[in-house]
């Protein structure tokens, strides 16, 4: 946008207006209010019928340093403001408050004034925008630093060489630091935007917006031509310098994008790496016992809608025991009545587990409808914070969060109880476990309703990010698999690096091939990875393995 | 005795589908005997199912490969003929174009990707719904049998071979139609589609290839090869140990395997009139397993029984109690591998001394 232009123009150009009004009044805003009646009458303008005069007055006002201007703008704004010029010296400027006035230059309540006599400010689109800038100059030494630095931030994107004078005096009065660097970014942008400034100042601003490191300082940067040598040198070193920040930026956040995909998949597979992995149960009724854990979650928010409103921030923390109860119980279920009859035939396992899955999954549909089922997303995780480059959604990082404190958890179960220590124990030598007094069957069922448990508490998790409806355990069987295999079958580490690398690749790929197409790559290089190398990454070493 | 069965089903798989086809081209609909012609297609579309499970046996049965993207190779087998009877429909399509399907026209397709080329002459079509799927075969099982990827391992990359395949094939980009898949076949071989005797037609040569593959497969697995295939499946190890190639024999009976399922889902399009990703979906596959397990593993017999059984129940179900399809399935799976480990075929043989 060309500055001076059209004076219709918009806000941007209110605020050149504003600037060049302050410039002329500059002295006047260190000075105290005492010292303000030599200067011209801000106010005088404002009586005009001309909205451009009008206009023009708004932004003297604001500049001012008047201890009424705030008030007096606040009021054209909310059309409480009114003119009186029946005396005979200045027009009276007054502002509208119940039945009576009070004049807009002192604040003292006025009297005798005649209604017949006033006449409201009227106010149009150029007179509007005029209000807004002044506001926004205003802000520039507002009480509070937020509104302070949000005002700063607004002239780094006008980046008026006008605003310069204003800016300086700003800072030097600014004593939050924030807002003090926002109003220097603001100041380079300006800077360098004119003419103005010395080369080495100009490559002092240059270096501001460079650690600014964000798209704008580097569009500004860009936009910049015909500048002397150093300053040009400076500002090319500065713009490859920014776009390497802005690729770092956007490999981080596929990074974190696939960190994000990667603590999905390894939320889905760990219980998958307890029953699979150390079990060799192939379960594929894995994927309902997922889904048994996000209508948990369900259930669990209907009744906390319908009884106790109040503890729906915590109706995750509630869903996710209950979840893990709910799942691992089915899975105890299972493991007695069905699976413990195909130990050592894991075709006919892998059958009958189908089987089950399909039973699940009609047994859902027929209670609970098979369309989707709603399950909200409590306040505290919802919305996104900004990081550098960086958008972190609350939700992905919850279940980040969440992935690695179930796998610590499974870890430490596994490594450091007693039913841990049996498990290991009964997996790795069944008969000898035996031959010490290990109850193996109860730990076959209890084994396996951890890991169906685990899987359950894996729903509470899906539940947030995907559909809740019978198929929901579907989508993730294949991925469950391959994110074991890949990292080697009896491994929980393993599990952890496989379902990271999966992710990552994954959101990596999806730029170049789209998501789809990235999906069917990755899974063709697993199936070629399983080629080669056919017990996974890390694969056990020992007796164990030949079993 | 399983010769006996073989003739046994081969009889009457032909006396069946013949007695069909003329009651239901001699007698006028409404007559006492008449059948009518949805049920020609539904046995056809049976009988084509019986061909993919007899693939399944093959492998499974014999090679003891359970693969679980078994419906792969009918789905890509099925995609060829559905090319050949997409070409077929000509200018007659909803836009009239001569040389483009109506779903190329939709998508904005300039010109007739190059691997629609040829579909438009039949016997090229059925040579690539052989080919194709024998192809995919070869590739994926040299690798996997040479890197000795056997048992669940197996199973789980098959899987993922024709999840794999589903997603790619659910891309409009891949020029087979996207998600609506291929429909609106209008003939076959110049005959309109729609006709009883067409449908008879079908009916019949799907008969015939089904008791041709019966007759191979049990030539291939009573000969010296299906001997050593056995002994593979049995104890991989000491038959490698005893001089012999395991890789190279399951390779051949993959190979093999897909080729029959090619030519079963070839068969199936035309008669179900439509073909859609969807076939390729690993559920699919997993039933075409369960559908051998209820008939009888190993039994090639059994395989054609239990496809015919599993899908004459589906059809009751879906038709009759459509809620509980899926439970009558899933404890299906459950009592079949529990309770039935032989099959129906093996609780006959039991009750009738082994003579069937």
């Amino acid at each position: 946008m060309g500055w001076g232009s059209d004076p219709e123009g918009d806000v941007m150009v209110s605020i050149h207006r504003l600037l060049a009004v302050l410039l002329v009044s500059l002295p006047l805003l260190a000075t105290s209010p005492a010292r303000a009646d030599d200067a011209p009458d801000p106010f005088i303008g404002l009586a005009s019928q001309n909205f451009d005069i009008v206009a023009n007055a708004i932004s003297a006002l604001a500049v001012s340093g008047h201890p009424q201007a705030a008030a007096t703008i606040a009021a054209i704004e909310a059309d409480n403001l009114y003119v009186d010029a029946a005396g005979d010296g200045a027009p009276l400027i007054l502002i509208k408050q119940g039945d009576s006035y009070i004049d807009a230059r002192t604040g003292q309540k006025a009297s005798d004034i005649n209604e017949d006599d006033v006449d409201s400010v009227r106010v149009n689109n150029a007179v509007r925008r005029a209000i807004e800038a002044a506001k926004g100059g205003l802000d520039l030494f507002a009480a509070d630093a937020d509104t302070r630095q949000k005002a700063a931030e607004k002239v780094f994107t006008s980046h008026d060489p006008a605003a310069l004078p204003l800016l300086a005096r700003a800072i030097a009065a600014e004593k939050d630091a924030g807002a003090k660097r926002a109003m220097q970014q603001a100041q380079a942008a300006s800077l360098l935007a004119g003419d103005g400034g010395s080369d080495a100042e100009r490559v002092a601003a240059v270096a501001i917006l460079r650690l600014r490191g964000d798209v704008e300082a580097k569009s500004l940067l860009q936009s910049l031509h015909d500048q002397s040598k150093p300053v040009a040198a400076a500002i090319a070193a500065a713009t490859s310098s920014l776009a390497r920040i802005e690729q770092l930026w956007s490999v981080l956040q596929s990074v974190f994008y696939g960190i994000s995909l990667g603590s999905v998949l390894l939320l889905a597979a760990a219980g998958l790496a307890i029953t699979f992995g150390v079990m060799g149960v192939i379960n594929m009724a894995h994927g309902e016992m997922v889904m048994l854990g996000a209508y948990t979650t369900f259930m669990v928010q209907e009744v906390i809608r319908t009884h106790a409103p109040g503890l729906f921030g915590a109706s995750l923390f509630i869903a996710v025991p209950l979840a893990f109860l709910v799942s691992g119980i089915a899975g105890i279920l299972i493991e007695r009545c069905m699976i413990r009859f195909l130990y050592g035939r894991p075709l006919e396992t892998l059958l009958a587990s189908w089987g089950l899955s399909l039973i699940l999954q009609q047994g859902v549909r027929s209670i609970f409808g098979s369309s989707n089922r709603e399950v909200g997303t409590p306040e505290w995780m919802s919305g996104a914070v900004q990081w550098g480059g960086l958008v972190i959604t609350w939700n992905r990082l919850t279940i980040i969060v969440f992935a690695v404190i179930v796998i610590a958890a499974l870890m430490a179960v596994m490594r450091g109880t007693s039913l841990g220590l049996r498990m290991r124990a009964v997996t790795q030598n069944r008969r000898m476990a035996a031959a010490m007094g290990i109850r193996t069957p109860w730990i076959d069922a209890l084994t396996f309703g951890l890991g169906s448990g685990v899987a359950g508490m894996a729903g509470v998790a899906l539940s947030q990010i995907d559909n809740v409806s019978p198929n929901l355990g579907q989508g993730y069987i294949i991925d469950s698999f391959m994110v074991v295999v890949f990292g080697g079958v009896g491994n929980l580490w393993g599990t952890v690096v496989s379902a990271m690398t999966l992710g990552i690749v994954n959101k990596f790929l999806e730029p170049f091939a789209g998501a789809v197409l990235g999906k069917i790559v990755v899974l063709i290089a697993l199936i070629l990875f399983i080629q080669r190398k056919p017990r996974g990454m890390f694969p056990l070493k020992g007796r164990a393995v030949e079993q | 005795m399983s010769r006996l069965s073989t003739s046994i089903c081969i009889g009457l798989v032909l006396v069946g589908v013949g007695l069909m086809a003329i009651l239901n081209l001699s007698t006028a609909a409404g007559a006492p005997l008449h059948v009518p012609t949805y049920a020609i297609s539904l046995v056809g579309k049976y009988l084509s199912y019986a061909i993919l499970a007899l693939a399944v046996d093959l492998v499974w049965g014999y090679g003891g490969i359970l693969s679980l993207g078994h419906a792969a190779f009918f789905a890509l087998g099925g995609y060829a003929m559905g090319m050949y009877l997409l070409r077929e429909i000509g200018p007659r399509g909803v836009y009239g174009n001569a040389l483009l399907p109506d779903f190329m026209v939709f998508l904005n397709y300039k010109a007739l990707p190059w691997y629609w080329n040829g579909f438009n002459h039949p016997a090229f079509a059925m040579a690539m719904a052989v080919i194709v799927p024998a192809l995919v075969a070869l590739i994926f099982g040299y690798f996997a049998f040479r890197s000795r990827v056997s048992g669940v391992y197996l199973s789980i990359i098959t899987q993922a071979l024709t999840y794999a395949l589903l997603l790619a094939f659910f891309r409009n980009d891949m020029g087979f139609g996207g998600n609506n898949g291929m429909t609106d076949f209008k003939d076959i071989f110049g005959l309109p589609l729609q006709a009883d005797s067409t449908r008879v037609g079908l009916l019949v040569a799907t008969a015939i290839a089904l008791c041709l593959c019966l007759l191979v497969a049990r030539y291939v697995v009573t000969s010296r090869f299906g001997q050593v295939l056995i002994a593979v499946r049995d104890s991989e190890s000491r038959t490698r140990f005893l001089g012999y190639r395991p890789e190279s024999y399951k390779l051949f009976v993959f190979v093999l395997s897909a080729i029959m399922a090619g030519i079963g889902g070839a068969l199936y399009v035309p008669q179900v009139g439509i073909i859609n990703p969807g076939e390729f979906s690993p559920a699919n596959s997993i039933e075409a397993v369960i559908w051998v397990a209820v008939g009888g593993r190993g039994t090639l017999v059994g395989a054609v029984l239990g496809a015919v059984l599993v899908n004459a129940g589906k059809t009751f179900f879906t038709g009759a109690f459509p809620e509980f399809w899926l439970f009558a399935l899933g404890f299906l799976f459950i009592l079949v591998t529990l309770l039935l480990p032989k099959g129906v075929l093996g609780l006959l043989q039991k009750k009738t001394g082994g003579r069937v």
